[in-house]
């Protein structure tokens, strides 16, 4: 291979990596926004909290193992808090408002952890192994490794649970019209309460695992505003769209970084944002998304 | 209970100043106002300073929000663009600050309508992802396009000159804000009740509806988009020669947030409403500061527990609990306040 194919295979390969991550951010914001259609501006907050949780817990002495579970109950139990005290009364509110409310939570979730935890780095006691596999030439580390393995896995987690279980049928039916569903005899309110208590679980996983991965600040939600563009390219409510435009965004940003970034300095952080702009004005449902048509 | 409050033509109900007792008060503020600085103290003046530059920008972002309900989280861009404007005019042009100020709209109105067009077709969310990919861009190019706007390094503006004598100093300075944003406020007032203000609040109400009635929505919208950021840019004029010192850490999403928050609580709309959350949301770290110096004397384990973070945790919560609690904003219990005492003592 020559050199500069070898480059070119490297940063894709790189980019997959990094968009897994992103993939695996992404799929939160879809699980809500199918569910209740908000987006939940406050995911990435939720991913921190889980991490410093966990990375507290760990810090106290208890297991990873279990300072995992621990977090994923209380993340789950925050989550179930959050909607009673904040989302729940702005049910039947105009979108803008719920948008609004959601960008709230995330600046002060994010200050009050800054308030908590500080804003020192820490390095969470890793419990994934920091070798490289090495194949022709081409590297790539086991966490980046992981990071697949996970997306893939929660996909299908995902849809099995959206497709055969009563609880995902039931949500779909809420996101879908919640005055039909309620005719039918689903509890909005259950539904909306468990979707955020499970999107909050999620985020805790995820965050615990980028924490790993990444060093643990308050800057780890900011993975969260990368994974907005990965979402509106895929489609906000499909899963595979999410992890298609998680994979897409981060292979773009490493192509552009390893080629620009020496024209353009600091361009690679911008590529998603122009994607996000792109798509918008081309094809605002995404690739994947529902067209939403409007009778008049 | 205050009587001839009847009124007889539609002109009378949009009249700026309903009542003569509206213009009294106001003519006793406006000289209480400008003769601030002969006996207020200079840290006063100053806030005052910044809470009419906050005015302006919150009065852009109401126009465009409250008015239009276009939701933008990128106002901050548009704060941006003007003072880069002003700050590169004044600092390597020599111009005039009168000169500079509103080129620094135009420059900002000019994004404004670049943006405005694409961003016809998307609506709630979405428009709120278009609008905060516009702040981000914007504030790379003001980090990263050094040779103009010096980046990371920052950029530090003349002081302000007319006839030869200068307005540096915040209690000069306080003249300058003042008249912009009284002609600003008026302006904006005037327009809310004129056809183009109407024209903005159907479209917020009911796009579709409004089209169907004979309101084109491109030009309304992109006008919208247009004259929301000639007010930020103006604000980010002024805010170039009232701190001296541009970086770009200043025009980041954080502060499109604080616009957002403002308006929020001050109410949604409403021009009296975006100055009073633009004014409440700037002293708010000053409250929320003696508070906590309060508390840390009261108990001493609090003591120096004071952040600047604390702030910020403050207008997440305020947006929350506004948002939940009451929508309408300061405006909404200040109009129910005034009601309930106008019709005291038949109040229910």
């Amino acid at each position: 291979m020559t050199e500069g194919a070898l480059y070119f295979l490297q940063l894709v390969i790189s980019g997959i990596a990094v968009g897994s991550l992103y993939a695996l951010v992404a799929l939160g914001f879809v699980l809500i926004y199918k569910a209740t259609d908000i987006m939940n501006f406050a995911h990435g907050e939720a991913m921190m909290v889980g991490a410093f949780i966990c990375y507290a817990l760990v810090v106290a002495g208890i297991p990873f193992l279990w300072a995992v579970l621990i977090t994923t109950g209380i993340a789950m139990f925050f989550g179930l808090v959050t909607e009673r005290l904040v989302l729940r009364p702005m049910i039947g509110e105009p979108q803008f408002a719920v948008v609004m409310v959601t960008i709230g939570l995330s600046i002060f979730l994010r200050s009050i952890s800054g308030i908590i935890f500080g804003h020192d780095n820490k390095i969470f006691p890793s419990q994934l192994s920091d070798q490289t596999l090495v194949f022709k030439g081409l590297v790539l580390s086991y966490t980046h490794l992981w990071a697949m393995l996970i997306s893939g896995l929660m996909v299908i987690l995902f849809f099995l649970f959206f497709r055969y279980s009563r609880v995902g049928l039931a949500m779909r039916g809420v996101a879908n019209d919640q005055d039909t569903a309620m005719l039918m005899g689903i509890s909005v309110k259950r539904v909306f309460a468990l979707t955020w208590g499970i999107s909050f679980a999620i985020a805790a996983v995820a965050g615990i695992f980028l924490a790993n991965v990444m060093v643990l600040n308050i800057a780890i939600c900011l993975v969260a505003i990368k994974a907005f563009p990965a979402v509106i390219l895929g489609g906000l409510e499909s899963i595979p769209g999410a992890i298609i435009g998680g994979l897409v965004i981060g292979v773009l940003e490493t192509l552009v970084g390893g080629y620009l970034d020496q024209t353009l300095p600091g361009v690679k952080d911008l590529t998603a944002f122009v994607v996000l702009f792109l798509v918008l004005m081309i094809r605002p449902y995404g690739l994947f998304g529902k067209k939403e048509i409007e009778r008049v | 209970m205050r009587s001839k409050t009847f009124r007889e033509s539609y002109r009378e109900d949009i009249r700026i100043f309903k009542t003569i007792w509206v213009k009294f008060w106001l003519v006793l503020f406006a000289v209480a106002l400008l003769s601030l600085p002969l006996w207020a103290d200079p840290y006063i003046i100053y806030m005052v300073n910044i809470s009419g530059i906050a005015i302006i920008a919150a009065i852009g972002l109401n126009i465009l929000t409250g008015l239009t309900g276009q939701i933008s989280l990128g106002h901050s861009a548009f704060v941006a663009l003007g003072a880069y404007t002003s700050a590169i005019l004044a600092s390597k042009m020599d111009m005039p600050f009168w000169l500079t100020i509103p080129a620094g709209g135009v420059v900002a109105a000019f994004f404004g309508i670049l943006l405005g067009f694409p961003c016809l077709r998307l609506k709630g969310l979405y428009l709120a992802m278009a609008t905060m990919s516009f702040g981000v861009v914007v504030e790379y190019g003001i980090t990263h396009w050094e040779s103009l706007t010096m980046g990371v390094r920052g950029i530090s503006v003349p002081a302000p000159t007319i006839f030869g004598y200068t307005l540096g100093d915040p209690s000069k300075l306080f003249y300058v804000t003042v008249f912009f944003v009284t002609f600003l406020t008026l302006a904006a007032k005037n327009l809310a009740r004129t056809r183009i203000g109407r024209a903005f609040v159907a479209i917020r109400d009911r796009d579709v509806a409004a089209e169907v009635i004979g309101i084109n929505l491109t030009k309304y919208k992109v006008m919208a988009f247009a004259i929301s950021s000639f007010y930020g840019g103006v604000a980010g004029g002024l805010y170039s020669y009232s701190t001296t010192y541009l970086h770009p850490e200043n025009f980041t999403l954080l502060l499109s947030i604080e616009y957002i928050a403002m308006i929020i609580v001050g109410g949604l709309g409403s021009i009296l409403g975006s100055i009073f959350g633009a004014v409440f949301l700037t002293a708010m770290p000053d409250i929320i500061k003696g508070f906590a110096d309060f508390m840390g004397r009261q108990f001493i384990f609090l003591h120096g527990r004071y952040d600047e973070e604390w702030n910020i945790a403050a207008f997440g919560l305020l947006i929350m609990i506004f948002l939940i609690v009451e929508p309408t904003g300061l405006n909404g219990i200040w109009s129910r306040v005034k009601t309930s005492f106008k019709n005291w003592p038949f109040t229910y």
